[in-house]
């Protein structure tokens, strides 16, 4: 038997098997508030925001306190990966990537601070001091001024240098599939 | 058990008498004495004690190799970022488990499975948690697939060092056989709203790495979620108790100690496929979403630091594709002047990693050895410099132009741009 039709016979028994399985059978309900811990992601429009604010002068000293053993005193780059400039070298020979130069999301920053970041202890600062130190970040490379604040309705407000820089393939650009079909009323 | 040491004095003379000649490409495990004469094969003996896990042969050595960034090798296990695969010395196409390569952003975390959930949720009908005993009791499904680092092949972007291996230009594939419930299975389970086109996977490492899924037709026939690898539970390297695989798409995708699934309707934006993971063009563009391993293949043997001799010499090598089934390989030994088709040996599986092999005289002048693959989609894997003319340097991940290693009139086997 070729591999493709091992396959389709697989799938096949499976589909006849299984149709009596309900949800019910398996897991259970998440609560409100399980979803609430668990649900970090950010999207560009700011849905996934948090309450909470900081600005500029209070992110340097969360820099200074968390971040900047690894990334530099002015996220120049050390241990770890250089934070601030790189604006203008993206079609040169030597392009250097950095929040200022290359990511097109400033929500995409708190995203990742606040999933990932300080490396060896994540998800430990507050939401007031992540944003604090987003806006610091953002100042380090001009986006923002010394006197921002940001919160959730200004943080998504925050054009990035690079935010029409990326350009999806064509394969994955517009996500079809026949489920979309069977959703829709006749 | 017999003592090394017994047959120490007769090993001793044929050594002696062997000179140099050693370090011929193949020889895997060096070091061994010859047999010549079948007289002078030790004799047979009672053996070691059967045991509970089979170790390795003391005469084999196969290892991964940390690294960090391209061109910083070796390095400390504590700072490197990936650890790749010894494609030079494995033979057939299946990766021993413990050698499948590996690349994490925060570590290996250490989950007890007893505690480890996964959360499904957003545009579905039943947001639900699931334990490891519910998903072990779903139907499952297994299937022969590469895994490859998008960062496979990012050695000879802008220049080729020539003291490196396979190992070091590609050693970020392998292929396994994955086991675990259809994510068919468990899209129809929660009723996931057909409106919805992306899911974002994440995972329980210390980076919480997530990564937005397209909910294309092949993506939602072929996904697996993961709990087995080669017949047994996930190694903690390669996302114990749980991982996304998606046959055919790049590394990254296949999040590991996966714990939560959302549902949406366009992409989450996160920093591995926006500031990572997208390829930045000659024109300061970068490509966004290239989640496709596109067709590759490497000649593993006679590769980078081996050294062969004038005469019959067995080239082989590996061909992979995120399209389908490899089809076809060619080789050349004459610098890609000349091409003669490979033959293919082993399983043909679509988006496996396939054998390939081809009888060569060496006339022992300089030369260069390539391979180019082509799948069942009639992608061809690119020349070097067509693909560079077309991505420039600087795209740092989906290399997959044609490998050359040079040999020089000693024999030694060297990487080369082209
Ligand atoms: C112990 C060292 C360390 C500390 C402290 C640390 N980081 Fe990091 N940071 C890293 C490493 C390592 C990476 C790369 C991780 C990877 O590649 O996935 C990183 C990546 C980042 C990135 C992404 C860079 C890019 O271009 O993709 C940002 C932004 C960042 N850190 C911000 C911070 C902030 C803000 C803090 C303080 C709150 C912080 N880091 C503290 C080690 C550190």
């Amino acid at each position: 038997m070729s591999f493709n039709s091992t396959l389709a016979f697989g799938i096949a028994a499976l589909l006849c098997c299984s149709d009596s399985a309900t949800a019910a059978e398996f897991g259970r309900p998440a609560t409100a508030e399980e979803i609430k811990a668990w649900n970090i992601d950010v999207a560009p429009d700011g849905t996934g925001l948090p309450d909470g604010q900081g600005d500029v002068a209070r992110g340097r000293q969360v820099f200074e306190d968390n971040c900047s053993a690894c990334h530099g005193a002015k996220g120049e780059g050390g241990f770890a990966d250089r934070l601030a400039g790189g604006r203008g070298s993206l079609a040169t020979d030597h392009p250097v990537k950095t929040v200022g130069s290359f990511w097109p999301y400033a929500t995409t920053l708190f995203d990742y601070v606040r999933r990932a970041m300080p490396y060896p202890a994540p998800q430990t600062l507050s939401d007031d001091d992540t944003y604090a130190v987003v806006a610091y970040i953002l100042n380090l490379n001009d986006i923002v001024p010394a006197d921002a604040v940001l919160d959730r309705s200004s943080l998504p407000r925050v054009k990035m240098p690079n935010r029409d820089g990326l350009v999806p393939d064509r394969e994955f650009s517009v996500i079809t599939n026949s489920r979309q079909h069977q959703g829709r009323k006749p | 058990m017999r003592s090394p040491a017994q047959n120490g004095g007769r090993r001793l003379t044929r050594r002696g008498l062997l000179g140099g000649a050693a370090g011929l490409a193949g020889a895997a495990a060096g070091g061994s004495v010859k047999a010549d004469s079948l007289l002078d094969v030790p004799p047979r003996g009672p053996g070691a004690p059967l045991s509970a896990t089979s170790e390795r042969s003391r005469y084999v050595h196969l290892a991964r190799t940390p690294e960090s960034t391209p061109g910083m090798r070796p390095v400390d296990p504590s700072v490197a970022i990936n650890s790749k695969a010894p494609i030079d010395k494995l033979v057939g196409s299946i990766t021993p488990t413990d050698l499948h390569y590996e690349r994490s952003h925060s570590g290996v975390p250490d989950i007890d499975p007893a505690q480890h959930r996964l959360l499904v949720h957003g545009m579905v009908k039943q947001q639900l948690v699931f334990s490891m005993d519910d998903l072990r009791a779903m139907p499952t499904l297994s299937r022969v697939a590469f895994l490859e680092c998008t960062g496979n092949g990012w050695e000879n972007w802008k220049t080729a060092s020539p003291d490196v291996t396979v190992q070091n230009t590609h050693g970020l594939i392998s292929t396994n056989e994955w086991t675990g419930v259809p994510l068919s299975y468990v899209i129809d389970l929660i009723g996931v709203d057909p409106r919805s086109t992306w899911m974002l996977a994440e995972g329980g490492d210390g980076s919480a790495v997530a990564r937005s899924i397209p909910l294309t037709d092949e993506i939602i026939a072929e996904g697996i979620l993961a709990y087995g690898q080669n017949g047994e539970p996930l190694r903690p390297a390669h996302g114990f108790p749980l991982r996304l695989f998606l046959p055919g798409f790049e590394g990254n995708l296949n999040i590991k100690w996966l714990r939560r699934l959302k549902f949406g309707d366009r992409p989450f934006m996160t920093r591995w496929e926006t500031a990572r993971y997208t390829q930045l063009q000659a024109d300061g563009h970068a490509r966004q979403f290239q989640l496709r391993q596109d067709v590759n293949s490497v000649i593993t043997s006679p590769s980078g630091m081996m050294q062969i001799r004038p005469g019959y010499n067995r080239i082989t090598g590996l061909a992979w594709s995120g399209h389908g089934r490899i089809d076809r390989v060619e080789i050349s030994t004459d610098g890609a002047k000349s091409w003669r088709e490979a033959q293919l040996a082993g399983p043909k599986l679509p988006k496996a990693q396939t054998r390939f092999q081809a009888d060569w005289v060496w006339d022992g002048k300089p030369t260069k050895i390539v391979s180019r693959s082509t799948d069942d989609k009639k992608q061809v894997q690119p020349d070097r410099a067509a693909f560079i003319a077309r991505t420039g340097t600087n795209a740092l991940f989906h290399y997959n132009a044609q490998q050359t290693w040079a040999i020089d009139q000693d024999g030694k086997v060297r990487n080369v741009l082209q």
